[in-house]
C-alpha cells in the first residue's frame, strides 16, 4: 500500500457514489462474483462492507450490506460473493438482471470491527458458514498479499462440496503450506480430503482446528447465520477462547 | 441514479407508511452482535443506575421485577436495513427508575452498558418522556439470551444498536461519549427516519 493509497483511508468519508460493474462469474450454483469499479477508489479493511443500493424508476429502492471478498491490496475494484435468497429483493436482481457495465450505487468502506490487519499479532482462528466465509476470504487474501506469516486455522462449513465459495484458491492457499490451514466440513456429504470433516460444527471439531494453531488465538472471526456462529462461538469459550477475543458477525437469521 | 431492469418490490402502502428510508419488512426476528452471547446468571444479575462514575441505585432481578412493569408495542428498525412492526415489550420505564431513585435525569447524556461491555450513547432525552425502557419481557414471555435476555434496552424510535442487549446499567454522563459501534463508523444519534446509520451520514 502506497502511502498515497494509505492517505485515503484516513480522509475518506463513506458515501453514496456509482460505480459500474466491471465483471461477473459463477462461484457456485447459488452464489456468484460481482467486481465493482467505483468512480472514487477507496481503501478498506480486510473484513469490511459495503452497502449497495438499487433505485427503481419511481425512486423506490432498496439497500443490502456485502461484505467485501477481496483483498484491501486487490486494487480499485470491489469484489463481493452475492448468495442468491429466492425470497429476496436484491440478490435476486444480481443473479438475474445485472451485466457488465451497469452502473450500481454503493457506499463504503464500512464496520469497524469484524476486520483484521495483518500486522496485528496472531494466531487466528476463522469460522465461515456458508457465504459467511466472505469477509474471511478477505483476510486470508490479505494475508497472502503482505506476505504475512501470521498462523491462521480456517474451518469453512459448507453443505456440499460444490457449493464451498472460492474452493480452488482455497485449496491453493492450503497447499502453500506457509502458516495457513484450510479445513472444510460438508454438512450433506462425506469429507473429500483426509483433514477435512464431514458433519456440523461441534465442540469436538473447534478444539481439534484449534489444537492445529501453535498457541490460543489472540483473535477469532466467526461469520454466518446465527444458529451458526452461535454453535461456533458457545464452542470457541468452552474451548478455553476468551469472549472479548472473538469477533461475530451474523447475518440476522 | 436508477438502475437499470429494477423494479423493486414494494410494501404495501400501510406498511410503506412506516418503514423508514432504505428498510424493508421482515417478520423473522433477526440476531445480530459484535461478539458471542453471554449467560447472565439470574442469581447474580444487577442493575446499576450511575451519575457520572457514582453508582446510585442497585437493583437484583428481583427487586428489579418489583418496580412498576409497563408495555410497549413498538416498530424497530435495524441499521442492516430490516424493520419489524408491532413488538410488544414489557419492563420498567426509564422515567419509572428514575422516580424510583427520586432524581430528575441529572446530565444531559447517558451511556447503556451491557454484561458482554458493550456501550452505546443516548441523549437522555431520548430516554425520559415514556420514550424508552429496560424490558424484561418479549410477546410476554422472558427475553430470549440472543435477543438481549435477561434484560435490554428498548429505544425504539432509534436504529436498535441503541437498545443495548443483556443490559447492567445506565449512566448518566456530561458530554456525549461514543460506544461500542459509535466509535466504529456508526452515528452518534441514529435517527432512522433521517437515516443516520453511519458517522458521517
Amino acid at each position: 500500500m502506497t502511502e498515497a493509497f494509505a492517505g485515503l483511508v484516513a480522509n475518506r468519508r463513506a458515501r453514496w457514489q456509482p460505480t459500474t460493474i466491471a465483471a461477473i462469474s459463477r462461484l457456485t450454483s447459488r452464489v456468484m462474483n460481482f467486481r465493482f469499479l467505483p468512480s472514487e477508489p477507496f481503501a478498506y479493511r480486510a473484513g469490511q462492507h459495503v452497502d449497495v443500493r438499487l433505485i427503481a424508476p419511481d425512486g423506490y429502492t432498496a439497500q443490502r450490506s456485502y461484505s467485501i471478498a477481496s483483498a484491501p491490496e486487490a486494487g480499485n475494484e470491489i469484489e463481493l460473493a452475492i448468495e442468491k435468497l429466492e425470497d429476496g429483493e436484491v440478490s435476486p436482481f444480481f443473479h438475474d438482471i445485472a451485466a457488465v457495465g451497469d452502473e450500481i450505487e454503493l457506499k463504503g468502506p464500512l464496520g469497524g470491527h469484524f476486520v483484521w490487519n495483518s500486522d496485528q499479532p496472531g494466531p487466528l482462528i476463522l469460522i465461515g458458514g456458508g457465504s459467511g466465509v466472505v469477509p474471511l476470504m478477505s483476510m486470508v487474501r490479505h494475508r497472502a498479499a503482505r506476505g504475512s506469516g501470521t498462523p491462521v486455522a480456517l474451518l469453512y462449513s459448507a453443505r456440499v462440496w460444490e457449493e464451498v465459495i472460492f474452493r480452488d484458491e482455497l485449496l491453493a492457499f492450503d497447499e502453500k503450506r506457509d502458516g495457513l490451514d484450510v479445513m472444510l466440513t460438508l454438512t450433506r456429504e462425506p469429507p473429500k480430503r483426509d483433514k477435512d470433516y464431514g458433519r456440523r460444527i461441534d465442540p469436538t471439531m473447534i478444539s481439534a482446528v484449534l489444537a492445529t494453531l501453535p498457541a490460543t488465538p489472540s483473535l477469532a472471526y466467526v461469520c454466518g447465520a446465527n444458529a451458526f456462529v452461535s454453535a461456533a462461538s458457545d464452542a470457541l469459550i468452552a474451548a478455553g477462547v476468551a469472549a472479548e477475543r472473538i469477533r461475530t458477525e451474523r447475518y440476522g437469521v | 441514479m436508477i438502475t437499470r431492469g429494477f423494479g423493486g418490490r414494494r410494501p404495501a402502502a400501510d406498511a410503506a407508511e412506516r418503514l423508514p428510508p432504505g428498510q424493508h419488512l421482515t417478520q423473522d426476528f433477526p440476531v445480530l452482535s459484535a461478539g458471542p452471547t453471554p449467560r447472565v446468571n439470574l442469581a447474580k444479575w444487577r442493575f446499576t443506575l450511575k451519575v457520572r462514575a457514582k453508582p446510585v441505585a442497585q437493583w437484583s432481578w428481583e427487586e428489579f421485577n418489583a418496580l412498576p412493569q409497563s408495555k410497549m408495542t413498538r416498530d424497530i428498525h435495524c441499521v442492516t436495513t430490516w424493520s419489524k412492526f408491532d413488538t410488544a415489550w414489557e419492563g420498567v420505564l426509564v422515567d419509572d427508575i428514575l422516580a424510583m431513585v427520586g432524581i430528575e435525569p441529572p446530565t444531559g447524556f447517558t451511556v447503556a452498558h451491557g454484561y458482554d461491555g458493550y456501550t452505546t450513547n443516548v441523549p437522555t432525552a431520548d430516554l425520559v418522556g415514556g420514550k424508552a425502557m429496560v424490558a424484561l419481557k418479549y410477546e410476554g414471555k422472558p427475553i430470549a439470551p440472543d435477543h438481549g435476555g435477561p434484560a435490554r434496552l428498548l429505544v425504539p424510535h432509534l436504529y436498535f444498536w441503541k437498545s443495548a442487549k443483556w443490559l447492567n446499567g445506565l449512566q448518566f454522563t456530561d458530554t456525549d461519549t461514543l460506544g461500542f459501534w459509535e466509535l466504529r463508523g456508526y452515528h452518534a444519534y441514529g435517527d432512522p427516519w433521517r437515516e443516520q446509520r453511519y458517522t458521517d451520514d
